[in-house]
């Protein structure tokens, strides 16, 4: 049978073969390996290490590469004061162009070189290091237990159980602070998620013009994107009621598109038969899914398809999801038309708009 | 010191070693460290760049991203826009994006290097996820390395963040999309989502802190641990010594290589210029994330189409084929339909490939060391159960592209939905049992080629008349490579109860490991036995296989049939 099994390179007393393992213990460890480790294969010469011809050559490619990323990274700052910011070349800013072939060719080239340098001309004899358990010694893991040990002992830590456990006590209750300090990271949401900007009364306008929209704008199968028309309002002084982060915040929630449906067609919600005005309908531009703002608007079917992840509300039939991973229905805003002929809401939205959130059934009104 | 003919210290390396060589040394003792690592030895295969890649990758995202910052403003206050992209000109937007646009287009080099911040981000997690494959594939996280292991999958969790994180701060309408994304899935979240939501965004979506607070973490939180699990991972790869291919020479107690100086410095020093370098061809050559064209965050307004970046696509995927489940339990909503592919898949992916190194130990009760690499095809059962991971994220990262899938292809997208749905079940079922399948059918053309040599791609024609191809012995190194593997081991039933009739307390479990061992090692084929080995080299010219004569040098024929010579 086998004198050796294939971990047994090279060999020394602390690798002892297959058969004086086998001797030693008296029976059989393992089945020997079915074919002895040839050892490490013979080192053969590279052609540049044979011909003086082709090792020249590889250093003069090498040295090549290098002074071309010279010459390549001088030509980065000779771009980067010429060519103008704005000039485009292959519908392609020409500065990034230049700029990026001049630094990328530098680094690639300087990589490339160093790369064939150790492939051609550095010894490429392969070595063989031995490896080292990952495990300590049975030495170090005991006089390492022994010290500690010591250390233990000698701060009481053991015998003196009132001082460890009030210790251990006063640094977990360190995590009080710790967690109460990021109390004022936000507001609590209270009844803000409940409640947008539309008000009874308030116009629906054109989203871009501000412009109110009346019955006669829309035709059947249209959509129109919406928002109240305190968005275009300015107080007193001049200045908009909702700018900046107010704005967005509010328009997060208020956005709304206006559809027109053939009346016989549409089946409203309970409760809701009288939400439309000849056809017309509010629903929230936002997808009661993750909140992205929808607008794929099918005419013919009156199907409404979320462009993020794909929900799609029938408008024709309350806003009902009829695919796709979103689950509340779409809220529908109250509607009616004003003295002067304009649309208007005539509450705010009855349910909560947007995303989901556990609260989202709670009855806040 | 040295005592050779001539003093080291009279060579050229010595002489320079004596100044401030000399000064550091006499300072913080620096020669036991070069000595013991200047010629340390590491080991060669193409499949040990990939986690290179993600290294050098990680230093390029530090050097781009730290020039990005001298001219980021992480600011959500509103301001008018003046720069020099005119089709934006005078409008509303925050000063992130704002700042962005400046980096773009009055920076010069700035487009630029915000490109190659980009593509280095996203090759950085290619890289982690083909590095994990690699060491997955090749059992290389068996023991000693499990930590090191966890250290890379926190990495690869980290790295989805903080890319994330960096993919929502020019707070472009693309950006800003993604962020009510989060907004939405942080809402999912049972019971305390809205209290969450107004915690991180600082009031309601999308408030006015979100971006600095993001900011700090894409800059300074998550680059910190990054760069503390990449130190630890290097020290662990160092004391552990890399893995190598079982091959000639080879063995578990020592590691075959090129030294760290020269070959290993300057292979792996030049690794990463051609990594720096190759970043920056494609930021001068290929778009990625062009903002200005997407305009500033709008709430109302949204682009077709709107993807994450690549890493995040099998998140989006999964959202968008989930079934929409939503429960309201008193006054308790849950969304399940979010909940579950945003937040739970996500843990449930990490969860699983931690775990997976320990299980695999408690099934198969391998507690061995082990420093030679398995090729796939020699672990059928972890192999195919790789193979169904990755088809399950294949199908949710396909899914997360249903829309323009049904867009270019001209298909039904509820159709595609629906495949995907059936598929990211069906699709790893199958995976596995065909990947099984194919590493067991190797197993056993490699006991062939063993055995009964290769096919040379000769034909002979007999005496009689017929004609077969000849074979010819495997060369020894190439054969003994082939069975560098551990043995299959015997898998006996346990044992129920004693002799005496007395139950074992721990029948349930050992029964079940047992049958967990069975099926891990079902059907995989042993390697011949020496016997076999010996017998088959016996018969080799009267066995099946045609008798030929090779000449000595004789070491196969080329793809066109001419013997190739040595």
């Amino acid at each position: 049978m086998s004198s050796e099994s294939h971990d047994e390179q090279p060999r020394d007393a602390a690798h002892p073969t297959h058969d004086e393992i086998v001797a030693r213990e008296g029976h059989d460890v393992e089945p020997a390996e079915p074919i002895d480790n040839p050892g490490l294969p013979e080192h053969l010469p590279r052609p540049t290490d044979v011909d003086p011809k082709l090792e020249k050559r590889a250093e003069r490619q090498v040295a090549g590469m290098f002074t071309a990323a010279i010459v390549l990274a001088v030509g980065f700052c000779v771009a980067y004061f010429t060519v103008p910011k704005d000039a485009e070349i292959f519908g392609w800013f020409s500065l990034n162009l230049a700029l990026g072939l001049t630094l990328g060719g530098a680094l690639f080239l300087i990589g490339i070189g160093a790369i064939q340098w150790a492939k051609k001309l550095m010894a490429d004899h392969e070595v063989i290091e031995m490896r080292h358990p990952a495990r300590s010694s049975d030495e170090d893991r005991e006089a390492a237990l022994e010290a500690v040990d010591a250390g233990v002992d000698e701060s009481g830590f053991g015998r003196r159980p009132l001082i460890r456990n009030s210790l251990i006590g006063a640094v977990a209750f360190l995590g009080l602070p710790a967690i109460v300090m990021l109390r004022d990271l936000g507001p609590l949401p209270g009844d803000k998620p409940f409640n947008t900007v539309w008000r009874k009364g308030m116009r629906v306008v054109n989203d871009v013009s501000g412009e109110p929209l009346s019955p006669g704008d829309i035709e059947v199968g249209q959509l129109v994107n919406a928002q109240p028309s305190v968005f275009f309002e300015t107080d007193s002084h001049g200045h908009a009621v909702f700018h900046g982060t107010e704005l967005l915040q509010a328009k997060a929630k208020a956005s709304v598109i206006v559809v027109r449906i053939r009346p016989d067609d549409i089946t409203p919600r309970k409760g809701q038969s009288n939400w439309d005005v000849d056809g017309i309908m509010v629903y929230s531009k936002i997808c009661t899914h993750v909140g992205c703002p929808i607008s794929l608007w099918e005419q013919q079917t009156h199907h409404l398809l979320c462009p993020c992840h794909q929900t799609t509300y029938d408008l024709a039939d309350g806003g009902k999801v009829i695919f796709g991973p979103g689950h509340r229905p779409l809220p529908q805003l109250p509607l009616a038309v004003d003295e002067d002929g304009y649309l208007i809401a005539t509450s705010d939205f009855r349910e909560p708009v947007g995303p989901s959130f556990p609260e989202v059934h709670q009855n806040r009104d | 010191m040295s005592t050779t003919s001539t003093p080291l210290k009279d060579t050229g390396v010595g002489k320079k070693a004596a100044g401030p060589v000399e000064w550091l040394d006499d300072r913080i003792g620096l020669a036991g460290l070069v000595r013991k690592n200047i010629r340390k030895v590491f080991p060669d295969h193409w499949s040990f760049l990939l986690g290179e890649i993600a290294l050098w990758s990680f230093v390029v995202l530090l050097l781009t991203g730290t020039f990005l910052t001298f001219w980021f403003q992480p600011s959500m206050a509103e301001v008018p826009y003046d720069g020099s992209y005119d089709p934006l000109r005078g409008l509303e937007m925050s000063q992130a994006y704002a700042s962005t646009l400046n980096i773009s287009f009055d920076i010069r080099g700035g487009l630029l290097v915000r490109q190659i911040h980009h593509w280095a981000a996203a090759l950085f997690m290619a890289a982690i996820i083909a590095h994990m494959l690699r060491v997955f594939f090749t059992g290389a996280y068996r023991k000693p390395r499990e930590l090191n292991w966890l250290i890379g999958i926190g990495l690869f969790a980290i790295g989805l963040i903080e890319g994330f994180a960096g993919y929502s701060l020019p707070d472009d309408l693309l950006s800003g999309t993604g962020l009510r994304f989060v907004d939405g899935l942080i809402r999912s979240i049972p019971v305390v989502g809205t209290y969450i939501e107004f915690f991180v965004f600082g009031g309601e979506f999308p408030g006015e802190l979100i971006i600095a607070r993001l900011y700090m973490a894409h800059i300074f939180l998550l680059p910190g641990l990054l760069l503390g699990l990449i130190a630890a991972h290097m020290v662990l790869l160092v004391y552990h010594k890399h893995t190598q291919w079982p091959g000639p020479g080879r063995t578990e107690k020592n590691v075959v290589g090129y030294p760290m100086l020269p070959v290993y410095a300057a292979k792996a020093g030049g690794f990463f210029f051609v990594v720096f370098g190759f970043t920056t061809l494609m930021a001068a050559t290929l778009q990625i994330n062009p903002i200005w064209a997407y305009g500033p965050y709008n709430p109302s307004e949204v682009t077709a189409g709107s993807q994450p970046d690549w890493y995040m696509g099998w998140v989006e995927g999964a959202v968008r084929i989930m079934p929409n489940w939503e429960f309201t339990i008193g006054p308790q909503t849950i969304s399940l339909n979010v909940f579950i592919p945003a937040v739970l898949l996500m843990g449930i992916l990490f969860t699983v490939l931690a775990i997976w190194p320990f299980f695999e130990s408690w099934v198969t009760g391998d507690k061995k060391e082990h420093h030679l690499l398995q090729r796939p095809r020699n672990a059928p059962t972890r192999t195919a159960f790789g193979v169904a991971g990755m088809t399950f994220y294949g199908v949710c990262w396909i899914a997360g592209g249903n829309d323009i899938i049904a867009l270019k292809f001209n298909l039904d997208i509820f159709t595609i939905t629906w495949m995907a749905r059936v598929l990211v079940f069906v699709g790893p079922v199958i995976a596995f049992i065909v990947t099984r399948r194919i590493c067991i059918s190797l197993q056993r053309k490699d006991n062939d080629a063993i055995l009964h040599g290769y096919e040379t791609g000769i034909i002979v024609r007999s005496a009689e008349g017929s004609y077969a191809e000849a074979h010819a012995p495997l060369p020894p190194e190439k054969a003994f490579a082939l069975t560098a593997r551990p043995r299959v081991p015997e898998l006996t039933a346990p044992v129920s109860e004693d002799e005496n009739g007395v139950a074992n307390p721990d029948g349930r479990k050992a029964r079940l490991r047992a049958w967990a061992k069975r099926f891990f090692y079902a059907h995989d084929v042993d390697k011949p036995t020496r016997f076999e080995v010996e017998d088959a080299a016996h018969h080799f010219h009267d066995d099946v296989y045609p008798p030929h004569d090779f000449p000595d040098d004789f070491s196969g024929v080329s793809e066109t049939g001419v013997p190739k010579q040595h």
